[in-house]
């Protein structure tokens, strides 16, 4: 029996095992639209922009290891989601993107709500395609899916003309996985490099571990621990790579980088041996790259995309390979390498006596206050509330930060923002998915005045699909990262960055629909944030008033070298 | 260094814009670009001449890989190779001069494709350097077009790229 196009994208998404869709209807994708109305097998999120849909699709994939989903319609519907294509590219998160486009006739004479869609995110997709053919339809499908979840992921938007929707064709259930002569990642670890790696590790005085997104993706957090334990080294993770290695463990020196731990970033540059995995060395992680390659240091990489390695630093021992299967390849060599165990402990001891005297600067305490709200004990207050258990989205600038350093994350994706791209807005739309994704789970936004009014409108969103996140506003009043690179870099000549005219929070949330909350005074803030988590059916959005000043330390600013911190405002 | 980059890539619309796309968004540089479908209508095969140090080369091919329409990429610079390129160049060529330049374009096996009184168009194939040669060996004021395909490459006896 023929089906048209439209119920093809339906039947295809319904056997790769969709089961929610975030979208926005728009001409182009009416027919897909329609197609929808008449099908149970996946549930349809009705957004309020186009960003929101594939933030939203994003960390719904983030949060659960499926692929995410999202729709959107040509022109228009197409630029707005770009943003978020481009979020998802650059922290490597597998979607698929379904856009409409004018019919096939209609492409190149400037039809209405025309774009040239392949043309535009091309630089910000793994892969994507324009169909031609309604014949090719459900194979471009499967090849979207494939692409997208397999090797380093990555979104993959897949451009279909209006007329192939209502064209007819045969669709029969896929009987096997897809063969493509042009794409076929690496997924074992080369065994002669293995060995190698295993050498430098095992003769160590100083090994340090540094782990990024990529063991995330992989879902390889019980293997690192493993290895890490093992090696009996010190273990930093990424703003990406946050709760891949425990936290709460004693091995755990923090997070690396520009806002980094002063234990961290000492033990990246001075270790002897640094294995990285799924880990990139860019900018924010290690800072300037010749001052890193300063450290005499013996490097390990293990990652899955090839151009990830020796792109900013050499390496001396690439593994190109999936972060999971090199990882239980690492450990089976380690064990038989035989070394003993309190030989390993005696040999680590000076280094770790090191590592603790970093530690023991304390780089992340701060001057509690009874007067003002300091943004960081909002952070530990929410981490006590949740019982460091909850689901944690962020925007972008210093409440992210903040999150990142205050929030200790025990388990793998838990910790869902924007790390390369850096997108403000992200932090409501990503509870959204999260929420759906993990329908049981407490989840928690935490944003900024600034941030969160980039996709406010998505409260509405919350209210249609009764979405609870909790929405913790750091607001400060102030655009908090720029105002703090204006007070360093630009003589406090703080240009834009106050956020004049706000909102008032609580009426515009009220009106919504939503429960709110403005916070003024220290002494409230546990308890707002107990009575909003106790509010499990509502979401609530917690104003908190902060300090106005407070700066996100350490911090080495860009250029500088990873050692080259300052730890507080008194270094300025 | 100027390396030859051969690339044996899938046929499809589009493919070639994510060649350029890449070199334009990481600032690499492409020299010359050609590219035609081979027997295998499916595929086509690119060559295009780039330059940059050994780290660099290194992040051009392993992007090229990355694209998912790329099969194969191989940098002929990294062992024998042959490189050829075509020119088609428009001169003027009028009295006295006209011998010597048919002199000169036989010295250079050009072969002279369309005549008129006062031009002669002239059909060379070599590498770079020799198309570089004959154009520095005429005189400049009498050259009115210049159109090169830009090399392309094989690799020499064994050195095979296919599927």
């Amino acid at each position: 029996m023929e089906i048209t196009g439209a119920d093809l994208v339906v039947r295809c998404l319904a056997d790769e095992g969709v089961e929610h869709v975030f979208g926005y209807p728009g001409g182009a994708v009416l027919y897909i639209y329609d197609a929808i109305y008449n099908q149970d097998k996946f549930q349809h999120i009705l957004v309020r922009h186009e960003q929101a849909a594939v933030h939203a699709a994003d960390a719904y994939a983030r949060s659960s290891q499926k692929v995410g989903v999202a729709l959107v319609t040509s022109g228009p519907g197409v630029t707005n989601a770009v943003t978020g294509i481009a979020t998802a590219y650059m922290d490597s998160i597998p979607m698929v993107i379904i856009s409409g486009q004018v019919p096939t006739h209609a492409i190149g004479e400037d039809a209405f709500q025309e774009c040239d869609t392949v043309g535009i995110t091309r630089p910000c997709v793994k892969h994507n395609f324009l169909v031609r053919d309604v014949k090719d339809l459900a194979e471009t499908m499967r090849r979207a899916f494939y692409i997208a979840r397999t090797g380093r992921p990555g979104p993959v938007l897949v451009d279909i003309p209006k007329d192939i929707t209502v064209a007819k064709t045969k669709y029969s259930p896929p009987a096997q996985e897809v063969v493509m002569r042009s794409y076929a990642p690496v997924v074992k670890g080369h065994q002669g490099q293995i060995k190698k790696a295993i050498q430098m590790l095992v003769q160590a005085e100083r090994p340090m571990i540094y782990t990024g997104g990529g063991v995330i993706l992989a879902d390889a957090s019980e293997e690192l621990a493993q290895l890490v334990r093992m090696i009996g080294a010190p273990c930093t993770n990424t703003l990406m790579g946050l709760g891949a290695f425990p936290s709460t463990d004693r091995q755990f020196v923090g997070m690396p980088g520009m806002h980094g731990t002063y234990e961290a970033n000492m033990s990246m540059q001075n270790c002897d041996v640094l294995l990285a995995i799924g880990a990139r060395f860019d900018d924010r992680v290690i800072g300037n790259p010749k001052h890193f390659a300063q450290s005499p240091r013996k490097i390990i990489h293990v990652d899955i995309d090839p151009s990830s390695i020796s792109k900013r630093v050499k390496v001396d021992v690439p593994i190109v390979g999936d972060v999971k299967d090199v990882l239980k390849e690492l450990i089976a060599q380690y064990e038989a390498a035989g070394k003993d165990a309190s030989a390993q402990q005696k040999s680590l001891a000076a280094w770790w006596e090191q590592v603790e005297t970093w530690r023991g600067r304390n780089c992340l305490s701060f001057a509690q206050s009874d007067e003002v709200i300091k943004p960081q004990s909002v952070v530990q207050k929410l981490w006590e509330v949740t019982r460091g258990d909850a689901f944690i989205t962020s925007d972008v600038g210093q409440h992210q930060m903040w999150a990142a350093q205050y929030y200790g994350f025990d388990k793998p994706r838990r910790w869902i923002n924007s790390g390369g791209l850096g997108t403000m807005g992200v932090g409501l739309p990503y509870a959204m998915g999260v929420q759906m994704a993990n329908p049981d789970a407490t989840v928690a936004c935490v944003t900024g005045e600034g941030s969160i009014q980039m996709n406010i409108q998505e409260l509405s969103t919350c209210k249609q699909y009764h979405l609870t996140p909790k929405i913790i506003c750091l607001n400060n009043r102030y655009l908090g990262m720029v105002r703090q690179w204006q007070q360093i870099d630009y003589g406090s000549r703080y240009s834009e960055s106050y956020m004049d005219a706000l909102p008032d929070f609580k009426g515009l949330v009220e009106a919504f629909g939503h429960v709110a909350m403005r916070i003024e005074n220290p002494a409230d803030v546990e308890g707002a944030l107990k009575e909003a988590f106790a509010l499990k059916d509502r979401l609530v959005f917690l104003d908190f008033i902060t300090d106005q000043s407070e700066n996100v330390w350490p911090m080495v600013k860009a250029g500088k070298g990873l050692t080259e911190m300052l730890l507080g405002s008194e270094e300025l | 260094m100027k390396h030859v980059i051969s690339v044996l890539m899938e046929n499809e619309p589009g493919a070639l814009s994510r060649v350029v796309g890449l070199f334009s968004a990481r600032g690499y540089n492409i020299e010359t670009l050609s590219v035609a479908p081979t027997e295998d209508p499916t595929l086509s095969r690119l060559t295009l001449t780039t330059g940059g140090s050994d780290a660099v080369l290194e992040q051009i091919t392993k992007h090229l890989n990355r694209l998912i329409d790329v099969v194969k990429v191989v940098d002929l610079s990294d062992g024998p190779h042959i490189e050829r390129e075509l020119m088609l160049i428009k001169v003027r060529a009028v009295g006295k001069e006209r011998e010597e330049i048919k002199r000169l374009s036989d010295i250079f096996r050009g072969h002279i494709v369309d005549v008129t009184d006062k031009s002669y168009t002239i059909e060379l194939t070599g590498d770079q350097q020799k198309m570089q040669a004959f154009i520095e060996a005429l005189d400049h004021t009498a050259i009115l077009e210049t159109v090169r395909t830009g090399a392309c490459g094989v690799g020499r006896g064994e050195r095979i790229l296919r599927v």
